[in-house]
């Protein structure tokens, strides 16, 4: 029998629940207490699904950065042991209800942000961010990493936990909406978000009980680290998109997401399924010393901002951004431009001030995609190919056009006649 | 054979559609030049082509009253 939908209203269904989306911070619980399916033995990761045998060296370095964090190794000759034997389960954020930077390893005992949309009550979680240089979600697993991930679980989660109940919960919208006025695209700028959060949270985090040198250390740590806040603009727009994930005959997407090896989409439409295609170089400005050939291909669930239209969709509202990932800040103008193109709307609250406060471009449609060929624009981080390293620079990216073209394959047999 | 003799004595103006290496070759020469950026219909990719126009008709069916 012949399925009579129409696509248009799904897909205004799609971008009506994504407008109407309001994220908020709940507060901070521990990975195995709160994310939906976490065990002992589980370890998410960014991107589609992928085996030990296919992980890049980063996502690698991470997992046995995990595991010695988590005690099932000493050091990482036995963490790549047991990180290949069946004893040790992986399984995307994405399939979990969350997200993660770059490699986006997360274990159970690993404090979380627990950000729910007040409007579908829908919540999505993620890590708390580690700051720059030898961090686990670029790949490093030396003991400097394994020291600030200890102090994370045993001091800053704990502090944060206490002040949001001190505080109450803090809305993400307003926030990144402020952002945007401030210069940040909340991917790869995240000045702005976390200098906002920093005042949300510094008056209670004083009232709270911690001793004064925790409180001390932890508002220096945020202050010290302007990447503070992805990991919450991060759930935030995957929360967001949360609340389109299933729309029957919907060819909004719902995800965008790469795990160093394969880039993943998903679509409102094709519930649950991942359409995957090779991730790609990022082209970009390295640090002093590295190379082309130092690059892991893309990586990282960060490319939910993008698709929830911020990020690189976002570019025009932060020129300053050309500085780290490259280019002019026309092009920055130029990037978000084209992104209309490719999408169903326009933000009605995170607006773009130098295209005279236009919303930002909202609601990629699958269909746009194909037709136009006009790729979705994403701004990242760039890892070191080699675990262990981290960050080597920062550029601009796209998906492979094949995830689209897979998922317009599955669209038409699951729906056309 | 005349109209192309006035042309080369003329100033050029350019219009280039497509590929946008052409007008950049161009205004490096200094020769003034509008670029229109123009691409194929999925990127001329006949499969999409065909499973995009599959769409139109099965939504075309969707919006049309059904028969008795």
């Amino acid at each position: 029998m012949a399925v009579k939908i129409d696509v248009q209203a799904a897909n205004k269904e799609a971008v009506s629940r994504i407008q109407s989306a309001v994220p908020v911070i709940k507060g901070i619980g521990i990975a195995k207490d709160i994310v939906p399916g976490m065990k002992k033995n589980l370890i998410l990761h960014a991107g589609p699904p992928i085996t030990w045998a296919r992980m890049s060296g980063p996502m690698r370095g991470a997992v046995m950065g995990a595991l010695i964090y988590e005690g099932f190794a000493k050091n990482a000759a036995e963490a790549e042991k047991v990180a290949a034997s069946s004893e040790i389960e992986f399984a995307p954020w994405h399939e979990h209800n969350g997200v993660g930077p770059m490699a986006g390893v997360a274990t159970a005992s690993m404090p979380v942000w627990i950000v729910e949309n007040k409007t579908h009550g829908n919540r999505a979680y993620c890590t708390l961010n580690e700051g720059l240089g030898k961090v686990l979600r670029f790949g490093a697993y030396s003991e400097e990493v394994i020291t600030r991930l200890n102090w994370m679980r045993d001091v800053l989660g704990p502090v944060l936990r206490e002040t949001l109940e001190i505080k109450g919960e803090i809305n993400l919208k307003t926030l990144i909406a402020q952002a945007l006025q401030m210069g940040d695209e909340v991917h790869n700028r995240n000045r702005a978000g976390t200098s906002l959060l920093f005042r949300e949270l510094a008056p209670a985090l004083l009232d709270s009980k911690a001793p004064a040198a925790d409180k001390k250390r932890v508002l220096e740590f945020i202050n010290g680290n302007d990447h503070f806040f992805l990991n919450l603009s991060m759930p935030a727009a995957k929360a967001i998109l949360q609340s389109a994930e299933w729309i029957e005959g919907s060819t909004i997407l719902t995800v965008m997401c790469r795990n160093g090896t394969d880039f993943g989409i998903r679509v409102a439409g094709l519930k649950d399924r991942w359409f995957t295609g090779p991730a790609q170089q990022v082209k970009g400005l390295l640090f002093p010393g590295f190379s082309e050939a130092d690059c892991n291909p893309d990586i990282g669930d960060s490319a939910i901002t993008e698709t929830c239209g911020l990020g690189g969709f976002s570019m025009a509202a932060a020129p300053a951004i050309v500085k780290f990932v490259g280019g002019a800040a026309g092009d920055a103008l130029n990037y978000t431009q084209k992104m209309y193109e490719i999408t169903e709307t326009e933000s009605t609250t995170f607006q773009i001030p130098s295209l005279d406060f236009r919303g930002s471009p909202t609601g990629i449609n699958l269909l746009r995609v194909c037709e136009t060929g006009i790729l979705p624009q994403i701004n990242t981080g760039i890892a070191h190919k080699q675990p262990a390293i981290g960050q080597v620079g920062a550029g601009l990216v796209n998906p492979p056009m094949k995830c689209f073209e897979d998922a317009l394959e599955a669209y038409v047999e699951a729906y056309v006649p | 054979m005349s109209s192309l003799k006035t042309l080369f004595r003329e100033e050029v103006k350019v219009f280039n559609v497509g590929i946008p290496s052409f007008a950049d070759d161009l205004k490096r020469q200094n020769v003034p030049v509008a670029h229109v950026e123009w691409r194929p219909p999925a990127g001329g990719n006949k499969r999409v082509i065909e499973l995009l126009d599959r769409i139109k008709l099965w939504q075309a069916a969707c919006q049309s009253p059904a028969k008795s």
